[in-house]
């Protein structure tokens, strides 16, 4: 007979993370399945490392880290970070918020090498600066673009070719 | 109205039959296009059939500059040198309609229309066009060929001033070949 499944929105991990990061969790919520945390900015690496390296959780993989501007709303932007244990088979979403003209992340580059061009790409698009990374420069626009395209406040229309006519 | 005129008008249409159906193709292939690009050049539409299917993946042994695919800003510098790089005579197709006008990208990060950068004889629309389209455009471009004055019997020169440095076409956009900063 077929295992029962899962409850799509049991939390399974939370509980485990919340005794590990304590007070650093800020929030937290489970959305059929898909548990999420958010924690502050400046603990980043911390609480990444203690979730690297707990036995239990056992992240060994990030599989995404993506920026969300959410303007109007404050504090104005989110990086998001996507982990995953192959060994342990679950998921968790770690997110951080940040504010002002030029927000500040910490760098995860020395615990995943893999993030170093996420980070690239996230600063490319959002301006979203990653303290300690040894080569924050633009990933996909290049050198003279001005801003940063993926802002909300970047005008729609806006272009900056690198030849032909400008508008 | 001379017999220069009429010897060169006989002339031309020589050569002109002779350009249209020997065209080498550069595909110079970016996006979703190139798998049409690939159908419409494969034994199922066979556009060896108009002399147009033999591929070279350098420019400078080519006539034809396809230009398949979203151009991005970019890689536009680089699309531009490629061209440069054809000897003449030389003619341009827009395949697909992202390089036709930059189709629904109508965003930062891509060119509107190749025709901003570089010289455009035929226009395929199509996201992607059907093979007939292409066999189409191809057909297109050999009745443009063939009209052309190929002016053999006149002398042209260039001035030295006139032709490209090296230095000059390596630093379009401060790029280098390969689309990399220089640092
Ligand atoms: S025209 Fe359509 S199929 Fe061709 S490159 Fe653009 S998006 Fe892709």
């Amino acid at each position: 007979m077929a295992k029962t499944p899962v409850p799509p929105s049991e939390e399974r991990l939370l509980p485990r993370v919340r005794a590990l990061l304590g007070g650093r969790v800020l929030d937290s919520h489970c959305h059929r399945g898909d548990e999420t945390i958010i924690v502050p900015a400046e603990s980043i690496q911390d609480v990444m490392r203690a979730l690297h390296d707990d036995e239990e959780l056992d992240f060994e993989i990030l599989m995404d880290l993506c920026g969300v501007d959410h303007m109007p709303r404050r504090p104005r932007f989110e990086v998001v970070y996507h982990l995953c244990s192959y060994r342990k088979r679950h998921r968790l979403r770690v997110k951080v918020q940040v504010d002002g003209p030029e927000p500040v992340v910490p760098t995860l580059r020395d615990l995943w090498p893999g993030a170093d061009w996420f980070e690239r790409e996230v600063w490319d698009m959002y301006g979203i600066r990653f303290e300690g990374h040894p080569d924050l420069r633009r990933l996909l626009m290049y050198d003279g673009f001005e801003g940063h395209p993926l802002r909300k406040d970047y005008p729609v229309t806006r272009r900056q070719p690198l030849i032909g006519p400008r508008n | 109205m001379g017999i220069l005129d009429t010897l060169e008008s006989q002339v031309d249409a020589v050569v002109g039959w002779g350009r249209k159906y020997s065209l080498f193709v550069y595909p110079f292939v970016t996006a979703c296009c190139g798998m049409e690009y690939m159908a419409a050049s494969c034994a199922h539409y066979d556009t060896d059939r108009f002399g147009a299917a033999y591929p070279r993946f350098s420019p400078r042994q080519t006539d034809l500059l396809l230009v398949v695919g979203t151009i991005s800003h970019k890689l536009a510098p680089v699309l531009k040198r490629v061209y440069e790089q054809m000897a003449e005579p030389k003619w341009v197709i827009a395949f697909g309609v992202c390089t036709c006008t930059g189709g629904f990208y109508d965003n930062y990060a891509t060119v509107q229309g190749i025709d901003t950068i570089i010289p455009v004889d035929v226009y395929i629309p199509g996201c992607p066009p059907r093979p007939e389209m292409v066999i189409d455009g191809i057909m297109k471009l050999q009745d443009k060929i063939q009209r052309e004055k190929a002016g053999l019997l006149r002398r042209r020169t260039m001035s030295v001033a006139e032709i490209p440095s090296p230095d000059t076409l390596s630093t379009i956009g401060g790029l280098t070949p390969h689309g990399q900063s220089k640092r």
